[in-house]
């Protein structure tokens, strides 16, 4: 608290994020083009500063001095709205994300659900702009995020509660309040005995967060960019804005919840100068590997991603909310639950992999009635 | 007026206004766009009366997964193409329906004797945990039923939808 004064502190703590959020948007966008540039033996953007490293500065300043134009016949309010519908949502759900165990705006005691549920609002905005824009390929990439982000929500819920069932705090067992669930991990952080929920929670927020593999929303060579087609400028930068700051959310969560926050390795002892990079390395390399993911993969067909969600995730979440219910009433160890959750990750692994190779589906031509082919043939 | 009073209002407002949205809108997109801002700030009400959990259930089932279903439908059936035939002949029907509920809720409200049923001015916070416990303990043959009766009508739609799918 600053000053005694909860206005005040709680305004300075937001313009802290406002501030922060921009930034780290300019920085994350220099560095996955680096990331990416590097995998596929390029060397990223070099021409402006050195190492290109004001590329992303440069780009910011163009986009924000660029025309912002709407088709003659979108709609209007939903087509302006919508950028906003994306970016507010995942702004209010950073603002209730604990750094560390004192650093946050707002704890909040059911703070996992709360960011799971807001966040999914902005599925609204997506939704806005295809429709708005009065295109076909925007409205076409409006029904696809919204079918796939709906159906990756499940699983990633699911996951999150799983954890939050098994999470330890002073007062028994389970818990959606963040610092407690990373309190909790002490020396063992979660990913340990919950590696299957860690698994569905990556493979679903890689799906939420619309990269590659999962661009099928937004795909360039199916759909030109989605539900951006008709975006520029500004309201395009809010987009991307609110991607680049829900791919940090999502990565923050990961981190707080499967991987030990900024207690484990280090304890809950050290202060704010050593919980503060820890929490920060954790969560670069998630982004990493969202990065490197978007970088090797290639797309999924649509069929692919639909039956790996509702076949696979789901159920494989489901199976770790029953074990991890097993071992709540029965009160069995926790090797238990490590042991468990470690098959039932060897299972997903082995079944995202007979996925994959699965052969095309060929579709055959609608066989012909035998009473129709008489019509034709009188 | 305390604050708790002013958050209320504009809450209240929002929720009154998204609703009006909903009924008076043109064109169905909008409607269903208006019912997302009614929804919240039904949220909003569940928060100021301390329900937190409700509160966050209502944005991510009806804020946002149930919205986007309808907005769903909406889309994929041209909904713009007709932008006012939401409202035909039953309008004044729905009228006389809808102020006649309202007339027997706000009747109600106020003519039941709140403090001899155990109300007072506290709002008591009850904690996630607890109504968990009282959801799944119990009340947990209620909660099965009521999960059976969404699992037949998923069942039954997709059925539905097959067997139009066959006859085509």
């Amino acid at each position: 608290m600053i000053g005694n004064n909860p206005w005040l502190d709680g305004l300075l703590r937001i313009l802290v994020i406002a501030l922060a959020i921009p930034l780290s948007v300019i920085v994350l966008n220099y560095v996955e083009r680096k990331v990416i540039g590097r995998v596929q033996n390029r060397l990223g953007p070099m021409r402006v500063g050195p190492y290109g490293t004001l590329q992303a500065v440069a780009d910011t300043i163009k986009l924000l001095t660029k025309e912002d134009v709407r088709p003659h016949s979108a709609d209007r309010w939903t087509f302006e709205l919508a950028p906003y519908v994306v970016v507010v949502p995942t702004v209010v759900a950073l603002v209730t994300l604990p750094i560390t165990d004192d650093l946050f705006v707002r704890n909040l005691a059911l703070g996992l659900f709360f960011i799971l549920a807001v966040s999914t609002l902005s599925i609204v905005g997506l939704v806005m702009a295809g429709w708005g824009s009065d295109n076909k390929y925007a409205i076409l990439g409006a029904m696809r995020s919204a079918a796939q982000l709906i159906s990756y929500e499940i699983p990633l819920v699911m996951a999150a509660v799983a954890v939050a069932m098994v999470a330890h705090t002073p007062d028994g067992r389970g818990t959606l309040d963040l610092v407690q669930i990373v309190d909790g991990q002490g020396r063992v952080p979660y990913i340990v005995w919950q590696s299957l929920a860690f698994f569905i929670f990556v493979v679903a927020a890689l799906a939420e967060l619309y990269r590659q593999p999962f661009d099928i929303p937004v795909a360039e060579s199916e759909v030109v960019g989605g539900p951006f087609v008709e975006y520029s400028g500004m309201r395009w930068a809010m987009f991307m804005m609110g991607e680049y700051v829900n791919l940090v959310l999502l990565s923050i969560l990961a981190s707080l919840v499967f991987l030990g926050g900024w207690n484990w390795p280090l304890g809950n002892e050290v202060g704010p100068a050593l919980q503060v990079p820890l929490i920060l390395i954790k969560t670069s390399l998630l982004i990493l590997f969202f990065m490197w993911a978007r970088a090797i993969l290639p797309r999924l067909r649509i069929d692919q991603l639909m039956a790996y969600s509702w076949q696979v995730l789901l159920p494989l979440a489901f199976y770790q909310i029953i074990v991890n219910g097993l071992v709540l009433v029965y009160d069995w160890p926790d090797v238990v639950l490590g042991v468990l959750s470690g098959a039932g990750t060897v299972t997903a692994m082995f079944l995202t992999y007979r996925m994959v190779r699965r052969p095309v589906p060929v579709r055959r031509p609608a066989p012909v009635a035998a009473g129709a082919a008489r019509e034709v043939s009188v | 007026m305390t604050l708790e009073e002013g958050i209320f209002y504009v809450v209240a407002a929002v929720t009154v206004l998204g609703g009006l949205g909903v009924v008076l809108a043109r064109s169905v997109v909008y409607a269903a766009l208006f019912l997302i801002v009614a929804l919240l700030g039904v949220a909003g009400v569940f928060l100021l009366l301390a329900a937190e959990f409700l509160a966050i259930v209502q944005v991510l089932i009806y804020g946002a997964a149930v919205t986007i279903l309808i907005l769903f439908v909406l889309m994929l059936t041209r909904a713009r193409d007709v932008p006012q035939a939401v409202d035909g002949p039953q309008k004044p029907f729905a009228f006389v329906l809808g102020s006649a509920l309202l007339g027997l809720l706000v009747t109600a409200i106020v003519t039941t004797d709140w403090a001899a049923l155990g109300a007072t001015e506290q709002i008591t916070l009850v904690p996630a945990r607890e109504l968990g416990r009282s959801l799944f303990r119990n009340w947990s043959v209620p909660f099965e039923v009521a999960s059976l009766v969404l699992i037949v009508a998923l069942v039954g739609a997709v059925i539905l939808a097959r067997m139009e799918e066959e006859e085509e």
